[in-house]
């Protein structure tokens, strides 16, 4: 018992300290890819540890919302880290607490609060920004929705856990037309949700075409050091829900003895550093997308997610 | 077992680039996911011919790789004008969303007609819904397309959804060699006159939007 304590407590330190690292590799590889030689990676780190150390200036009009808002930010990736199997097979504490389904709904609840928060100070970009990112979202949802269907079908549940034990043990069901499809949709939409490129440009200082960098506008000091630590959490939250229970599922600690442990962090960092590749290569290679050519984005991912619904429904691959 | 899968898979991102030919604006993409289309099925061809052994299905194989990999594209590169294929098509006649949704639809009719089909069939019961939503989705992408080339491209899409179809039933009833060959080169005789008309309307109009070429050149020029 006391060894899934110390596990989650080390699920929750993995996610909470090596994200920043893979958000400051990604922006490295960017410049290296432009020929530049772009910020240390540890540049996450020391822009954390300065706005920790800075002063708060918060506007006088504003309501308690816009004080909460960047604690619940915050938090909540740090919820779904316990709900997800991160670095081990077998579930821990918290595993059972809630589905995919609810990691959603708490990773949205993060962001309905920061909508709120770019609401209320009323300064004219922020309502602007969390307007669109409102639209992003519940274009994202029923993608969401769709793909956690297709999994339940598959799998026959839709805890995490289970979910990745059956796509880890038989290599056979791994290729089914239905895995592929819903790996396709569910990537564009940790696209669309983390704010990477074909939807939204995380490097743009440009307020007018901001989506997601908008809801962080007018934080300064500690509140925006959790605006930017949460915004990292659910990139890689997001990215380790994609590579461990669907692309990659292999890997991860069988036993909870601490080299088996230490092994899975080890494969997970390499994991996630592959995925950053991939990462920089999309955002390499395409721009960003006009606000209404996102429609077209996530209405093709969505496309691709009932595809993948239908094909397990109707053809040879049901159970 | 891996063939049945893999076959499945090959179905999977058959239907995905069939679907992806209703919605690229680029011609360019529109032709590379023809070509990937036609990949996948030579792949399935191949796989299936492994797995029940009947020889026609490695002639249906060879004879897709050269008419739809090599053939065609050549064809289409020689005697389409290169600027075309550089261009966007920027006014669907439905919005892109809408496009998919109804694609979508014929993609679930299809399933449900393939249930039907292949009840009490030895028939591989992935290809032929795939090959149905293929065939019919290939038809819609001619009727949602303004331009000549996706055109054509939609209407070679509906031969490859009935290759599709068609290897699916080949356990039961494999099709003689002959319809094979005789429906690969048809697509041929279909894609040189159809190239050539759309050289000759782009040098005399300057266009290949199939829907304003009712008016004449002059007119149209701002």
């Amino acid at each position: 018992m006391a060894v899934h304590v110390l596990l989650n407590i080390l699920q929750v330190a993995f996610v909470l300290g090596l994200s920043p690292i893979f958000v400051g590799v990604l922006n490295r590889l960017k410049e290296v890819v432009q020929s530049k030689r772009g910020p240390s990676i540890l540049q996450p780190y020391r822009d954390l540890g300065k706005l920790f150390a800075k002063d708060e200036v918060v506007s006088s009009e504003s309501s308690w919302v816009f004080r909460v808002a960047p604690y619940i930010a915050f938090i909540c990736p740090i919820f779904v880290a316990l709900l997800i199997p991160v670095l081990t097979r077998f579930p821990l504490f918290f595993a059972f607490a809630g589905d995919m389904l609810a990691a959603g709904s708490v990773l949205a609840l993060g962001g309905f609060f920061a909508a709120l928060a770019a609401v209320d100070t009323g300064n004219p970009y922020g309502p602007m920004g969390a307007s669109r990112t409102r639209m992003v979202s519940f274009l994202v949802e029923p993608v969401f929705m769709i793909v956690f269907f297709t999994v339940s079908f598959v799998a026959g549940s839709t805890i995490p856990y289970i979910v990745q034990t059956k796509w880890v043990t038989p290599p056979g069901s791994f290729f089914e037309p239905a895995h592929l499809l819903l790996l396709l949709a569910f990537f564009m939409i940790v696209l669309a949700e983390a704010g990477r490129i074909p939807v939204d440009n995380p490097s743009g200082h440009f307020e007018l075409a901001m989506i997601d960098e908008s809801k962080g506008l007018e934080y300064s000091g500690r509140a925006a050091a959790l605006v930017k630590w949460g915004g990292y959490m659910k990139l890689t939250v997001l990215m380790i829900v994609f590579l461990n229970v669907l692309l990659v599922p292999w890997g991860l600690a069988a036993t909870p003895d601490p080299l088996a442990a230490a092994l899975a962090v080890l494969l997970v960092v390499v994991k996630i550093l592959g995925f950053v590749v991939a990462l920089v290569i999309i955002e390499s290679s395409l721009s960003k997308l006009r606000l209404f050519r996102i429609t077209e984005f996530l209405g093709a991912s969505f496309i691709i997610s009932v595809a993948a619904m239908m094909s397990q429904l109707f053809s040879g691959g049901a159970p | 077992m891996i063939g049945y899968p893999l076959n499945d898979l090959f179905g999977g991102l058959f239907l995905l680039n069939a679907f992806a030919m209703v919605a690229t604006r680029q011609i360019r993409g529109c032709l590379r996911f023809f070509l990937l289309q036609s990949f996948c099925l030579i792949a399935s061809a191949l796989i299936i011919g492994l797995l029940t052994g009947v020889r026609e299905l490695f002639f249906v194989a060879g004879i897709n790789l050269l008419t739809k990999l090599i053939i065609i594209p050549w064809l289409l590169r020689r005697s389409v004008p290169r600027e075309i294929y550089a261009r966007r098509e920027i006014s669907l006649v439905l919005n892109v969303p809408l496009a998919l949704l109804i694609a979508l639809l014929i993609a679930v009719f299809s399933f449900f007609a393939g249930r039907i089909l292949t009840a009490g069939t030895a028939a591989f019961s992935t290809n032929v819904p795939i090959g149905i939503a293929g065939l019919l989705i290939g038809a819609y992408t001619i009727a949602v397309r303004r331009e000549a080339v996706p055109q054509l491209l939609g209407l070679l899409s509906m031969e490859n959804g009935a290759f599709f179809l068609g290897i699916g039933f080949s356990p039961d009833l494999p099709l003689p060699l002959i319809a094979e060959v005789a429906a690969a080169f048809d697509t041929l005789i279909v894609v040189v006159p159809i190239a050539i008309l759309t050289r000759n309307i782009h040098e005399r109009s300057g266009t290949t939007l199939v829907g304003s070429l009712t008016t004449l050149k002059e007119e149209r020029a701002p």
